[in-house]
């Protein structure tokens, strides 16, 4: 640091670098000159977060990939070999397992965030749509990942999932068999799921991934108030409420790293199986086709979802229980691609909403969980009435937004940001 | 953000003892990692020693075992067979001494073994892995004065009777012998050192 | 704060309905995987009694002897009887799947990871609930597995145990409880009739060991795992504590 040769030999190895490739300006544009909001609270950690579970994924995933066996005979037995034989394979297996898992709980807090303050409204709706596919291709990307340790519950979890297709009118049977490419769940399929599970979709999630980032970047981070920090700036064109990412939130980053991996260390050692949500029990059983194991959950992140397909045991305009079910189940899916066009409040934040807005928000999260419980329970009648309560009122969330957005009085926004 | 009232030196240790205790985890991360490239506990049971018994083996015969996946030649060599590796022109060998380390530390001398007649070698040519002939009998090949020994047809190397090259062949350096001892008069395990009590 | 206090609580959602996973079993355990000793009379009973017809296709015999502290020519001469597996092998029986089929109706299931698929309160319940019933082929029938199809391995040890009228400290189904003594009285109480080798507490025992031994072998990086834990977390306490006061030096420029 203090050799001047030394410093101006960097620059001048920089300068060569500049030249050919736009790596000073990358770091600025994205780091030290990307200007975001002061405020950002505890719910700003998830992103980041996301992206270090990611790199976990992807690093165990490839490490897991030298030493699985993609065969009906040899999976789940490659699996226990990586589990004992391979040095510290239990480790990078149960980092890969947990991590599934732990992306799933950042990933939703990280949306949640989205509802709570708006960032899915103008001008972030491709930041929300971008990120909503990568939650979309990431329930895939784990269910296929599921399959692989060929265990029971990885077999009848796919087998019930798959099925779904089957209900789709007239083509679902054929398609269903389209997807296995067997008569039944076997080999092939698992073989298939392998291939989009390590190669394929990873790769387009990364691509979405940068998509994500880069149309955040291009309009820069929302914030706790709701509010464009790019509407006041200083002399030079700072934002005056903006403060550069670098080196300011990687700071701060850091300590949201170290709690999430000081849990998620706790878990890999104590707790790996998750109390039976992050690996099930029957899943120490090697598939067989013959035998179903006698409570069918899938893993618990599905779980929302799949209580409403379970809502759904009635039949309504002439199409069946079934079919009526699996729509819904796309359907909670689906509306959340259009939020930004629900959504029709003069304010972003919760904090300025009127008490409609704030009461839906409050009664959706309870329902999402709700329904999530419910999903990894076996279903009685009254569970069945009251998954289906929730499931209206996780579509009155979003298709009654148009109307209570606008007819509820919001708070005055203030000019720059608070707190 | 201006530089009033920054403490820059508090600033630039935190910095660097944040760096130094993530980079010590980082390199914690990469252990298992690494560690996991080495052969499973399913290579090593397949690499495990292997037992042989030389009590049926005549003298100037040879057996091979496997161990690890490469032959192992063990030799029950004559007495004049002994004599010949003992009395050959050492300037004619590469490293008659064996200096390399090529052997464990328990085997020594022109013979490289523990006993004298039994020798055990790993066959594969240290120059680029083919097995060697094995050519016994003096003048087998056509090299003169031939002790006996091997010979690697791939290109063209020469090893006596005790795995020890020769001078002017490609291969740089002696036969490996493996670590080996003796379980019983008869039964040789290979992949075992002897004991060192 | 309150903000931070909700989202924990919505994170930790999934956890919640934990006890719903609980098996209902009349027996439990707490397994010790420290216990080396338990660990190796465990893995002894399992060789003599159980993997005749049980195989562990994943755990090795080496493994285990690394794990529980015993030199391979003890393990050699004491729990490898087939000249077919060598030290470095599984557990493998002797038993073709097939003649098993023919004998029991089905193959006997591997037993490697029965300790997580079933837990070791399952198992040692099972074991030590065998009771006598004529009714059934093999002439035994199962508490926590009705109509099973293996006999009573362990009889030897434990001897024969029968279904009597008696007082129980434990409550069970259809059973009275006696409020002088807190006592249930039921039909339904297991009692050995004819005494095996050993004594009820030493069979127990026993078939702590055994259980122990299932539960290891169903994860035993286990032992590793928990060896490694408090490094680590404490390494990225200090690293979160470091971190902590980097962040607060650079936000006193933040107004």
């Amino acid at each position: 640091m203090g050799n001047p040769n030394k410093a101006k030999a960097e620059r001048g190895l920089m300068r060569w670098v500049d030249d050919r490739f736009p790596a000073t300006q990358m770091v600025q544009e994205h780091l030290t000159k990307y200007y975001a909001p002061k405020n950002f609270n505890f719910w700003y950690f998830f992103g980041s977060l996301a992206l270090l579970v990611l790199v976990n994924q992807i690093l165990t995933g490839v490490w897991l990939t030298m030493s699985y066996n993609p065969s009906a005979e040899g999976a789940f037995a490659s699996v226990e070999y990586i589990m004992r034989d391979v040095e510290w394979g239990w480790l990078i297996r149960y980092m890969h397992s947990t991590g599934a898992s732990a992306f799933f709980v950042v990933v939703y807090l990280h949306m949640f965030r989205g509802l709570l303050y708006g960032s899915y409204k103008a001008p972030r709706e491709l930041v929300w749509i971008f990120g909503m596919t990568i939650y979309l291709l990431l329930m895939a990307e784990a269910f296929m990942g599921y399959l692989l340790p060929w265990g029971q519950m990885s077999y009848w979890g796919a087998q019930v999932i798959i099925s779904l297709f089957s209900a789709i009118p007239g083509i679902g049977p054929d398609l269903a068999q389209w997807v296995r490419g067997d008569f039944l769940i076997s080999g092939i399929t698992l073989n298939r799921f392998f291939a989009l599970h390590v190669v394929a979709l990873p790769i387009v999630i990364l691509a979405l991934v940068v998509l994500h980032l880069i149309a955040l970047h291009e309009v820069g981070s929302n914030n706790p108030d709701g509010i464009d920090i790019k509407d006041k700036k200083d002399e030079s064109g700072k934002p005056l409420d903006g403060i550069p990412f670098h080196p300011y939130y990687t700071v701060k980053d850091i300590v949201g790293v170290a709690v999430f991996l000081f849990v998620f260390a706790v878990v890999i050692f104590y707790f790996p199986e998750g109390g039976g949500y992050f690996i099930e029990k029957p899943n120490f059983e090697p598939a067989n086709p013959l035998k179903t194991p006698d409570h069918i959950a899938p893993v618990w992140y599905f779980t929302p979802f799949y209580a409403i397909l379970r809502a759904i045991n009635f039949s309504l305009f002439g199409l069946d229980a079934k079919f009526l079910g699996v729509v819904c189940m796309g359907g909670a899916i689906a509306v959340l691609f259009v939020l930004p066009w629900l959504d029709r409040s003069p304010v972003r934040s919760m904090r300025y909403k009127g008490w409609m807005s704030k009461v839906m928000l409050a009664l959706f999260a309870v329902s999402f969980v709700i329904l999530g419980i419910l999903g990894v329970l076996p279903s009685t009648a009254g569970r069945t009435l009251l998954a289906q309560v929730c499931t209206l009122i996780y579509f009155a969330f979003f298709l009654l937004m148009p109307f209570y957005t606008r007819l509820e009085k919001t708070k005055p926004v203030p000019e720059r940001v608070t707190g | 953000m201006a530089d009033n009232g920054v403490n820059k030196g508090r600033r630039r240790f935190l910095v660097g003892a944040t760096t130094v205790v993530g980079a010590v985890g980082a390199v914690g991360v990469a252990v298992p990692f690494v560690a996991s490239w080495q052969p499973s506990a399913r290579a090593r049971a397949a690499g495990a020693p292997v037992q042989a018994d030389v009590s049926k083996l005549e003298a100037g015969q040879r057996m091979t075992v496997e161990w690890r996946g490469r032959p192992v030649w063990i030799i029950n060599r004559s007495p004049e067979m002994i004599e010949r590796i003992e009395d050959f022109d050492a300037s004619r060998l590469a490293d008659p001494d064996s200096e390399e380390p090529q052997q464990p530390g328990y085997v020594s001398g022109p013979l490289r073994s523990i006993r004298p007649e039994i020798g055990v070698l790993i066959g594969i040519c240290t120059h680029l892995g083919c097995s060697p002939l094995f050519r016994p009998e003096p003048d087998a090949v056509e090299v003169d004065n031939w002790p006996g020994g091997f010979f690697c047809p791939c290109h063209g190397s020469f090893f006596d009777l005790a795995g020890r090259v020769f001078r002017n062949v490609p291969a740089p350096t002696n036969l490996e012998v493996p670590p080996y001892r003796f379980e019983t008069d008869d039964i040789i395990i290979v992949g075992e050192d002897e004991e060192t009590a | 704060m309150k903000k931070q206090l909700f989202a924990l609580l919505f994170a930790l959602v999934p956890f919640s309905a934990m006890g719903a996973v609980a098996v209902d079993v009349p027996y439990s355990m707490t397994p010790d995987l420290k216990d080396q000793e338990s660990l190796q009379r465990g893995m002894q009973l399992y060789v003599n009694y159980c993997m005749g017809c049980h195989s562990m296709e994943h755990q090795r015999f080496a493994r285990a002897a690394e794990d529980f502290g015993m030199p391979q020519d003890l393990v050699e001469d004491n729990l490898i009887f087939s000249s077919d597996l060598a030290f470095n092998d599984q557990m493998h029986n002797a038993m073709t799947e097939e003649d098993a089929a023919n004998w029991f109706g089905a193959p006997a299931p591997d037993l490697t990871l029965h300790g997580r698929l079933r837990g070791g309160d399952w198992l040692y319940s099972y074991l030590l609930t065998f009771y006598k019933d004529p009714s059934r082929p093999t002439g035994v029938n199962n508490e926590v597995f009705d109509l099973v199809a293996m006999p009573n391995v362990l009889e030897p040890l434990q001897g024969v145990q029968e279904k009597v009228c008696a007082e129980s400290d434990r409550p069970m189904e259809g059973a009275e409880l006696d409020t002088l003594t807190g006592k249930y009285q039921s039909c339904d109480v297991l009692q050995v009739t004819q005494p095996g080798s050993m004594e009820p507490d030493e069979f127990e025992e026993a078939v702590y060991d055994l259980t122990n031994f299932l539960v290891y072998a169903g994860e035993p990086s286990k032992l590793q795992a928990q060896a490694l834990a408090p490094k680590v977390l404490i390494f990225i306490f200090i690293f979160g504590v470091i971190g902590y006061l980097l962040k607060r030096e650079y936000w006193r420029d933040i107004h």
